[in-house]
């Protein structure tokens, strides 16, 4: 009965469905390539799908990359399938979709391209879409070809440009033909004038376009420069002294910066020897070996082996043993440059036309200068983020520390209390969002429980000797931590941000923020307002200030100085708790988080000044801002950066012991 | 002050109380870091020996014998894994030890383990150039995890500038020079290739994901190698979600993140980026079925399993078939038996122990899936584990054979054991 | 205040001197080597260990007891000594086997190849393979020794003057202390450091030369060492603290602006003491070190300090042998808790497992003892032996 079918189709000839059956002829020969496929080998597939009917294709296409197909492990042959039960498959062919059966799934396996291959069936699927009705498909192939580009793509967007329709996605397209006409055009002038029209535009796309443009080829040597004539030179590198640029010119070495130079003698002289222009070097590795090879009972060429322990030695006798043999002599660097003094190095651009690229220096270097004004700009950005996290680290201690003077080891305990109270309700609340808004209540709610149970039953005993307080409360950390791990579990615990808070605030390719550091920065704000508010104008506060200054004379006041001292610490430590959610939120919650805030926070509060919120705040940024320029004169090494800041900490209170921010007069006075 | 004196006598005396049984149990040491830093990955492989401990001892020990864990705690500190396995040894005096994570942890071990003559199954991917006489290495070196994850990107994904970023310790730095090494003689300038160190524990990832970006603007496709450990990992990937980057565009493959570091993150946003490993809980096999089942029996419905414990189960297996073939725990009768012996994976392949003390395993690489789980894109056949890279000048004479030529680090080309005893 | 009770110092420098010498005679005669093998040699290095931890106790306890500095970055000293004398224990092993390797088909090394390869094989390990410079005495052990007083002593010197100099006192000082302890470590932990960042110096057990030996000797010969160090170290403390020269120490603890009045200059006797400590701490480290077999910067994080601090709390201020009993007494227990040996206590509805509860328990007896026992074990000993009388 089916070969009857098939019998029928071939004699209707033009059908489609006989198309479709020769199209699965080919997958199923071709099914080790589908089944294993590879970058390397997947274009062998792709190049001869155009003989087939073209939705058909797409079709089949689309299902590979989309992790759709499967095949049978035993036959190879590529079909589709739908879960059944636990164990078994319904079984399809990929176009006319008939059931077949039903196949346990030991006997399947699923087809899983890699991404480079998916990228490259997008790539193939382009020149299927780029023209399609469907505005959803064109939209696809445009992301493919952002992705990227091959030659056989510019008059395909030539054409797409000129027939499309939707605004958007004629930018997208006119965008891409831009870059097309970059990297693939033969013609001078329209790349020119591509080059003009993309001055000022600093995104990383157009960069690479331009880079691309600008790139060079391998070193070479030559004897004489006026051989060069014809080629258009990027650079002559001079050994040991040049470094290329970004624009693959040559730059003198800056020794401020300790570059390395782009070419040692050592690679010269190899460049030269490849052209021909010199012999191979003897090398100290190479008399090495050639003085082993020829050692017998303890002598080389007559020399006691023991006497060849320094290199001018074995270089006396290989150059005996290299004249009386005919072989090259060993060479000194000076010796190398002298030799390489007759000859120059170069590379040129692979574009050919001296006029292109001396316009895409010109338009790059213009939009490196706007590049490098938003760096600084992301610098700055940077550095006030990790500001307003370190603020929010010590915004606690400025209270505890600050204010009341206790030192509180087990301050980092809260903010990690804090962080496990967020973890926890969002384990009973699923949505984010209102996980939140209940978490910052709660993790204060908690805290300042904890805070308050603690001055009572420790600290109020300890007023006296602030150092016996740091004993204990140390002691209280090293608890408290444990009891976290023996409760929590030594896991990370996820503490997620609501969807609004993810991503980035993206202004261009250099300049973006992402939500979370913007919610901090804002709830670092809101802590500095509220913390003001009420310490300066609440009655609070003032009873709080009053409290510190004088306790004797505030109790004469009718204030309570023992129930104050209880609720200053507990709404300190309840600070701690909120910024806790909010450290745990851009981190993660383990129960080390806090010891990881403490030190540094204790050292933002005092180059602050101690007794000061604005000192906290001057503190923060001012730590903040400086390991940023730190890192940034040193990025491959954070570490480094964190060491000299601390130095810097340590030099800056031996000259201003009492902080940024000193308290004058009596309040001063009282450590 | 006799109070002390006294005390000092008491724990002499109570430390030995333990040390001899009257039955005689096989002993089994467990040096996992239970506290500290560390214990966020060792815990994890410490459950797994009791499970296999427990299970062996459902089938009846070994030769008759019930096996016995001996489980301490070095803290995450790295002087006390010498002290805890000086202990483990001659006091306790166990037979075997399956522990260490970190390589700094190894190390530390290592001279006391050669000098008393012990043996050890380490489970972790490390950084090779090693191979000591007293440690089978069922983990996986850089020739079985680093080396074909860098071919993946040159070959399949085709980039061309590479970001090594890592965590500031033995093993990214060792992999990472390697890996430099191996991408320059691939023909990758050096100029192409950004690395980066941070400290354990990073939180701070603004900047190092924007550089990442940036690097792009010469048009060379970029991909990123992590080596990055631990909680780091979980601060990294939530910036590289926020800063948007998807795995298409710069896609990160990581060394040291399994599904049990996934655990602890939204993975939504990591679609697609991808892990090299020798296992992944997602590997289709019967055995695998069976191991994820009793595990997450025993330990909760949630939890996962991953690469390090694999290595643990191959290891203990090996052992008990060792033990078994050599008819004694005999540290040296049982090393001669592990020789050439195979037991099957977890991933549907045979393992087996070479000369070298390591594996060989196949290399599996997985894209990250929405459920923290990996989908397995790519996987080799076994490839023999090489104790010594080939792709560092002075490493690439260097062999190690403790079958035939009795030696870790013996040097082809001059004919000559360089040490007996190990670098630490 | 804290020792009121009468000086105990010289009272019991004698019973404590012939207390020492019998448990080390004790302990080696129940060793592995030189007796009837009743002590492991794990243990021997543990309480050898210890020995060097008291000293570091004792130093910080006349830093702080006695002259009332609370200083919570003197184990940067302690690693810096085990550092010093690391280099020169890696260095010198590492050219042994490298000198080994060479067969007689090869040409002896040329000093600079016998560098590149020492440098190999110590650097290889953390991607590197060129000696720093700071190694450029580590083939001496001489140079490398006057390195284990020099260094300490020196960053001592520099920081304790910038400090005291500006009067930076209290708590103020504590967290600068705590500061300098966590640059070094962090600076220490940078694999440009050139000592090897987080993996540390290793292999320190190892004492080159005298291997053949064996560890159970050599750890038996260190543990003599190191309660000879500290016989030394009470020696010389209590020479300093009986004199005229320690009741300023003590005076400086108690009233430090009533005793500038007086026209002492106390930035020099703290500093002297500042500076003294710091080298003997070094110099316990140096012999503790190489018992331990590995440092890495993680030794020296501020928490190791706090420690050091905690112990001396812990055992009595203002009392040398108080610091003793904390550092040998909790360091000991910790060990013993936390090395699984310690049964577990089943209340029924939960087990309390102590390698997870004894560090609760550790910092919850801070608190009571900071709160309830200002003068520590020691004092609450003597009240106790006081009443029996």
């Amino acid at each position: 009965m089916k070969y009857f079918f098939l019998i029928l189709f071939t004699i209707s000839g033009i059908n489609p469905t006989f198309s479709d059956e020769r199209l699965r002829s080919f997958i199923n020969e071709n099914s080790n390539y589908i089944i294993k496929s590879s970058s390397k080998t997947v274009d062998n597939i792709l190049k001869k799908v155009d003989d087939f009917n073209e939705e058909s294709v797409t079709q089949f296409l689309t299902l590979w990359k989309n992790k759709k197909l499967y095949y049978i492990k035993k036959s190879k042959n590529i079909v589709l399938a739908k879960k059944a039960d636990d164990n078994s498959y319904k079984v399809f062919d990929i176009f006319s979709k008939p059931l077949i059966k039903k196949l346990s799934k030991k006997n399947l396996k699923k087809i899983k391209p890699n991404s480079g291959v998916r990228a490259k069936i997008s790539s193939a699927l382009v020149r299927f879409q780029i023209f399609s009705k469907d505005e959803e498909k064109r939209l696809n192939s445009i992301k493919a070809l952002e992705k990227k580009i091959l030659p056989e793509h510019l008059d395909l967007l030539r054409k797409a440009l000129s027939l499309e329709q939707n605004i958007m996605l004629r930018d997208r397209l006119q965008n891409l033909l831009y870059l097309a006409i970059l990297e693939f055009s033969q013609n001078k002038i329209e790349k020119i004038k591509v080059l003009d029209k993309l001055s000022g535009n600093t995104s990383i796309e157009i960069r690479a376009a331009f880079s691309k443009v600008l790139r060079t080829s391998k070193i070479m040597a030559t004897d004489d420069l006026k051989k060069l004539k014809n080629k258009n030179v990027a650079r002559i590198i001079i050994p040991e002294k040049t470094i290329k640029n970004k624009y693959g010119e040559a730059e003198p070495i800056n020794i401020l910066f300790k570059n390395k130079p782009e070419l040692n003698i050592l690679k010269a002289y190899e460049i030269a020897e490849r052209s021909g222009y010199v012999n191979k070097r003897v090398s100290l590795e190479n008399i090495k070996n050639i003085l082993e090879s020829n050692i017998e009972n303890g002598k080389v060429f007559g020399v006691n082996v023991i006497e060849l322990n320094n290199f001018s030695k074995r270089i006396d006798i290989y150059n005996k043993f290299a004249v009386e043999n005919n072989k090259e002599l060993y060479k000194t660097v000076s010796d190398l440059e002298n030799d390489l003094s007759k000859f120059h190095f170069y590379t040129t651009y692979t574009e050919k036309s001296k006029k292109v690229t001396d316009k895409a220096i010109q338009i790059l270097s213009s939009i490196n200068l706007k590049v490098k004004f938003y760096k600084y700009l992301d610098l700055l950005i940077d550095g006030l983020s990790l500001a307003s996290i370190y603020f929010l680290g010590a915004i606690g201690l400025a209270i505890t520390f600050g204010v009341m003077r206790v030192i509180n080891m087990a301050h980092g305990e809260f903010i990690m209390m804090g962080a496990y109270t967020g973890y926890i309700v969002q384990l009973y609340i699923s949505n984010h969002t209102l996980s939140l808004i209940i978490a910052f209540p709660l993790a204060f709610l908690i805290t300042f429980l904890a805070g308050v149970i603690m001055e009572r039953l420790v600290i109020r005993h300890l007023y006296k000797n602030p150092l016996d307080t740091l004993l204990a409360t140390f002691g209280i950390s090293i608890a408290l931590q444990q009891l976290a791990k023996n409760i929590f579990g030594t896991q990370a615990r996820p503490l997620t941000s609501p969807q609004w808070l993810d991503g980035a605030l993206t202004i261009n390719d250099d300049l973006s923020i992402s939500y979370i550091r913007i919610a901090i920065f804002i709830l670092g704000l809101i802590f500095f307002s509220l913390l003001l508010f009420v310490m300066k104008k609440t009655r609070f506060g003032l009873e709080t200030r009053s409290v510190t200054q004088n306790p004797a004379m505030a109790a004469n006041m009718g204030i309570n100085p023992e129930k104050i001292n209880m609720l200053t610490f507990g709404f300190g430590s309840g600070i701690a708790g909120i910024a806790g959610v909010a450290i745990g939120l851009f981190s993660k919650v383990t129960s080390e988080l806090g010891s990881e805030y403490i030190v540094q926070s204790f050292m933002t509060v005092v180059v602050g000044g101690v007794g000061s919120i604005w000192g906290t705040l001057a503190g923060a940024s001012l730590i903040g801002f400086l390991q940023k320029i730190i890192e940034w004169f040193n990025p491959s090494n954070t570490l480094a950066a964190q060491t000299y800041m601390i130095i810097f900490i340590i030099l800056f209170i031996q000259f201003r012991p009492r902080g940024l921010i000193a308290l004058k007069g009596r309040a001063a006075n009282d450590q | 002050m006799k109070k002390y004196i006294l005390l000092f006598v008491f724990l002499c005396i109570s430390n030995f109380s333990f040390a001899d049984g009257h039955t005689k149990p096989i002993k089994i040491g467990i040096l996992h870091s239970l506290s500290g830093t560390m214990a966020i990955s060792e815990t994890t492989l410490k459950d797994t020996m009791l499970m296999l401990i427990e299970q062996q001892n459902k089938k009846g020990g070994i030769l008759g014998r019930k096996i016995e864990p001996v489980v301490v705690d070095p803290a995450s500190n790295w002087p006390l894994f010498a002290e805890k396995a000086r202990e483990l040894i001659t006091v306790q005096k166990v037979d075997v030890m399956f522990g260490c994570w970190t390589s700094v942890s190894r190390k530390s071990a290592l001279p006391v383990l050669e000098e008393l003559n012990a043996l050890l199954f380490y489970p972790v991917q490390y950084e090779g150039e090693e191979s000591s006489k007293n440690v089978f290495y069922t983990g996986a070196a850089p020739n079985q995890q680093a080396i074909p994850a860098t071919d993946y990107y040159l070959d399949e994904l085709g980039v061309k500038k590479f970001a090594l970023l890592g965590t500031d310790y033995v093993y990214p730095r060792t992999t990472n020079k390697i890996l430099k090494q191996y991408l320059i003689d691939k023909g990758i300038p050096e100029s192409d290739i950004f690395v980066n160190y941070t400290p354990f524990g990073h939180s701070d990832w603004s900047k190092i994901v924007s550089d990442v970006v940036s690097l792009g603007a010469d048009g060379k496709k970029v991909g990123v190698i992590s080596t990055i450990n631990g909680d780091a990992n979980i601060g990294f990937y939530k910036e590289l979600a926020a800063a948007g980057v998807k795995a298409d565009d710069i896609p990160v493959v990581a060394f040291s993140v399994g599904e049990e570091e996934l655990s602890g993150l939204d993975t939504t946003n990591l679609v697609g980026h991808l892990a090299a490993w020798n296992y992944f809980q997602s590997a289709e096999s019967d055995l695998n079925t069976s191991f994820i089942k009793a595990w997450k029996s025993k330990m909760g419905d949630k939890r996962v399993t991953n690469d390090p414990m694999e290595a643990h189960v191959i290891g203990f297996e090996m052992y008990v078939k060792a033990v078994e073939k050599a008819g004694t725990t005999d540290v040296n009768a049982v090393r001669k038996a592990m020789y050439g012996m195979k037991v099957p994976n977890l991933t549907g392949g045979t393992a087996e122990m070479l000369p070298n003390h390591h594996l060989s395993k196949p290399v599996l690489i997985g894209e990250i899936l929405e459920n923290g789980q990996f989908d397995i894109i790519s996987q080799t056949k076994e490839v023999p584990g090489d104790a010594w890279t080939n792709h560092l000048a002075e490493s690439a004479p260097l062999k190690s054979d403790w079958k035939t030529l009795g030696c870790g680090m013996y040097n082809t080309k001059t004919k000559k054991c360089v040490q007996i005893k190990s670098n630490y | 205040m804290i020792n009121k009770i009468k000086d105990p110092l010289s009272q019991h420098l004698l019973i404590f001197v012939i207390t020492m010498f019998l448990f080390t005679i004790l302990v080696t005669f129940l060793s592995e080597p030189y007796g009837i093998n009743l002590i492991s040699t794990s243990f021997v290095k543990v309480l050898g260990k210890t020995l060097c931890l008291c000293i570091a106790a004792v130093a910080m306890d006349v830093v702080w007891g006695y002259c009332g500095i609370l200083s919570l970055g003197h184990f940067a000293f302690f690693g810096l000594g085990g550092y010093m004398i690391g280099m020169w224990l890696m260095y010198e092993r590492t050219e042994l086997i490298v000198l080994n390797s060479i067969n007689e088909q090869q040409l002896p090394l040329t000093p600079s190849e016998l560098k590149e390869a020492i440098g190999n094989q110590i650097f290889g390990v953390v991607g590197g393979k060129e000696i720093p410079n700071i190694w450029i005495f580590a083939d001496n052990i001489y140079m490398q020794l006057l390195l284990v007083v020099l260094v300490p002593g020196l960053l001592a010197f520099i920081f304790g003057w910038l400090a005291f100099r500006s009067r930076v006192t209290g708590v103020y000082l504590s967290i600068l202390t705590q500061a300098m302890t966590l640059a070094l470590s962090l600076y220490l932990f940078q694999n440009d450091s050139g000592l090897r960042g987080n993996n540390g110096l290793s292999g320190l057990q190892n004492i080159p030369h005298i291997e053949g030996l064996g560890q159970p000797s050599i750890s038996i010969w260190f543990f003599w060492f190191s309660s000879i160090a500290l016989l030394l170290t009470l020696f010389i403390f209590k020479f300093i603290l009986n004199s005229k020269f320690g009741s300023v120490i003590t005076a400086v603890r108690d009233n430090e602006t009533r005793l500038r009045f007086f026209g002492y200059n106390v930035e020099s006797y703290k500093l002297f003491i500042f500076v003294l400590t710091a080298i003997i701490t070094g110099l316990a480290g140096a012999i503790y070190y190489p018992q331990a077999g590995i440092i890495n910067p993680a030794e020296i994080a501020p928490i190791a300090s706090i420690y050091l601090a905690v112990w001396v709390a812990i055992g009595g201020r203002g009392n040398l042998y108080g610091a003793i009993l904390g550092a040998s007494s909790v360091s000991l227990l910790s060990s013993w808790f936390t090395g699984g040996n310690a049964p577990n206590i089943p209340l029924g509805f939960y087990t309390i497992e102590w390698v997870n509860w004894w560090t609760v328990f550790l910092g919850i007896g801070f608190v009571l003892i900071t709160i309830f026992s200002k003068n520590g074990l020691i004092g609450f000993l003597n009240n106790i032996f006081i009443k029996i009388k």
